[in-house]
């Protein structure tokens, strides 16, 4: 598989502020990863590097296999960090001409980006004029003018309205589907769940996992239970080997597997010891709740 | 190269301010025409005929022209440090690098752009110099060694713009607010002229003073076009000639080249130093 990305032992350190140590990942083509980590973590710091606006410490990246310069590698990449920032008194079409002319790409392509991202009918407005969902659409648009290799996202959808979020989320989504190599960096979980198939969690600075989503925490799910003999359950579930933790969450029991163990199974273990359920639900835990789990180990 | 001087030119065209001081820049050397034509009564005592004076002459008015006009180049300056402070207020540099600009053709686009500039300035005053010197120098004196005589003052024209951009440029990237910048090239102008006083009357002489400032950014501009008065004064009164140098001598022309070296340079590794 084709590598678009590199990192090896990138570091980057803001004084005796350590934003980010040692971290080392690629990535492949053709994936969806999210970088996921709390504010502060060192996500846009690493876009920042190998995005050529802020200067490494130590270590080194290197785009596709290395043998062009990095600010010619950036023009097969389409990235948006955090505002959209374009000229304010330029309208959307001459903003994303200038984008063209930085790429050294025909501007043909510009209707029908516009278009992609629903701003079409306003390429003739100035930028100022435009919301904040405009202008991260037309972020987007300029991301997507040179038909990138890969796709840069860091925090799409901060400040926007669940309108908005939604729309972007939309457009992010119809491009995966193209197949096109996709990373995205945020602290809002169940952004990265929808879209990303790989991640890379940080911590401080410091990678604590990466791989796939699904692979992120070897768990066997959980049983949301609730009955009448309560008493009686706890005290079956205490003594099962299938079972590990168990604890009362509200009105319902809360019981983590240690292997394998389907719903309709256990109901029927369960009518059989004389304890009917009147709640039973398998779950996984989210990505949410396997990420503070994570992040909870490692800070141990 | 063409694409970095396409680029500048639609960030600076499309904003009106910017659009609006180039003209301004423009329109000013271009009513010296209409002063060479005008002839000012006050109030009936006498008549003020700027033609007589002989200024509008070759060999003299390229020296005079190129003199005066030369202070209005603080419009388009207004323009250098407000391309450098507007992106980073519209934070489009950031933008840029991350489209697939480098840092050195930042630096490189801006610079061709005050390039391109000067050029079209000096052009646009060798032009108003030569129509109005045609037709103010008296036809017999006609020659085209008289109407080049002189020119080389074009030339010291064209470096004091570059250099003085090029100030401008550098001090655009080192402050990054264009108000500030503006402020601190006013501020280093006075400190600059406090020291050559100082070398001058309290601590050396006029010669010391003279040779140690030659060096500094805005003396090094000054002494490309020198001042005209005393020598249009030996013009006009023959009789008591004052030793006058006024010659635009190679080694000022190095000086200045030198420190638009400089100033490209230094913006060049303070943007590449910086983390955005």
């Amino acid at each position: 598989m084709k590598t678009i990305l590199t990192l090896q032992n990138l570091s980057k350190n803001y004084g005796r502020l350590k934003a980010v140590q040692d971290l080392s990942f690629s990535i492949e083509k053709g994936n969806v990863y999210g970088i996921l980590g709390p504010n502060g973590s060192g996500k846009s710091t690493t876009l920042g590097m190998v995005l050529n606006v802020v200067n490494k410490s130590s270590g080194q990246f290197y785009w596709f296999d290395g043998s062009v310069a990095v600010h010619d590698a950036l023009k097969k990449v389409g990235a948006i960090i955090e505002r959209p920032n374009f000229y304010p008194y330029m309208t959307a079409y001459d903003n994303l001409k200038l984008v063209c002319k930085i790429k050294n790409v025909s501007t043909e392509k510009i209707d029908e980006k516009l278009a992609i991202v629903g701003l079409l009918e306003r390429k003739d407005s100035r930028f100022k004029t435009f919301s904040l969902g405009m202008k991260q659409r037309l972020a987007i648009a300029s991301a997507l003018l040179n038909d990138p290799e890969i796709l840069i996202l860091d925090e799409p959808t901060n400040g926007l309205d669940p309108q908005g979020i939604h729309q972007i989320r939309e457009i992010i989504k119809e491009i995966a589907t193209q197949g096109t190599t996709i990373l995205l960096a945020s602290h809002l979980l169940d952004e990265v769940e929808k879209v990303c198939s790989h991640v890379v969690i940080l911590r401080k600075g410091e990678k604590i996992y990466s791989g796939r989503v699904d692979e992120m925490v070897a768990s066997q799910g959980f049983f949301e239970l609730q009955t009448d003999k309560e008493d009686q359950l706890l005290s079956y579930l205490e003594n099962d080997t299938a079972f590990g933790s168990v604890k009362k969450v509200d009105d319902k029991i809360v019981a983590f597997l240690k292997e394998p163990l389907n719903a309709a199974d256990f109901n029927q273990k369960m009518f059989n010891q004389g304890i009917v359920l009147s709640h039973l639900v398998k779950r996984k835990e989210s990505l949410e709740e396997q990420f503070l789990t994570l992040t909870k180990n490692q800070s141990n | 190269m063409l694409r970095l001087l396409q680029i500048e030119f639609q960030k600076l065209w499309l904003n009106k301010t910017s659009r609006i001081l180039i003209y301004i820049s423009f329109i000013f050397p271009l009513s010296i025409l209409i002063l060479s034509s005008i002839k000012i009564n006050f109030f009936g005592y006498f008549t003020l005929d700027l033609s007589e004076t002989k200024i509008f002459e070759f060999p003299y008015i390229w020296h005079i022209t190129t003199f005066f006009v030369a202070f209005f180049k603080f419009f388009f300056a207004i323009v250098v440090v407000s391309m450098i402070g507007n992106e980073y207020s519209n934070r489009t540099l950031k933008q840029n690098l991350i489209d697939g600009l480098s840092k050195k053709e930042v630096i490189l686009s801006k610079f061709y752009f005050i390039l391109a500039y000067s050029l079209v300035t000096t052009l646009v005053v060798s032009l108003i110099v030569l129509i109005l010197g045609m037709v103010n120098t008296p036809t017999a004196d006609l020659y085209l060694d008289t109407i080049f005589n002189g020119s080389e003052f074009i030339l010291g024209y064209f470096v004091k713009l570059l250099t003085f951009y090029s100030f401008c440029l550098f001090v655009g990237v080192l402050i990054k607010r264009s108000a500030f910048s503006l402020g601190f090239l006013f501020v280093s102008f006075i400190a600059e002229m406090i020291l050559y006083s100082l070398l001058w009357f309290e601590w050396y002489n006029e010669t010391t003073a003279k040779s140690i400032m030659q060096f500094f950014p805005f003396t090094s501009m000054w002494n490309l076009v020198d001042h005209p008065f005393i020598r249009m004064k030996n013009v006009h009164d023959p009789t008591e000639i004052i030793p006058t140098d006024y010659a635009v001598h190679w080694y000022e022309v190095l000086i200045a080249l030198t420190w638009v070296f400089i100033y490209i340079f230094l913006s060049y590794r303070l943007l590449k130093r910086r983390d955005l």
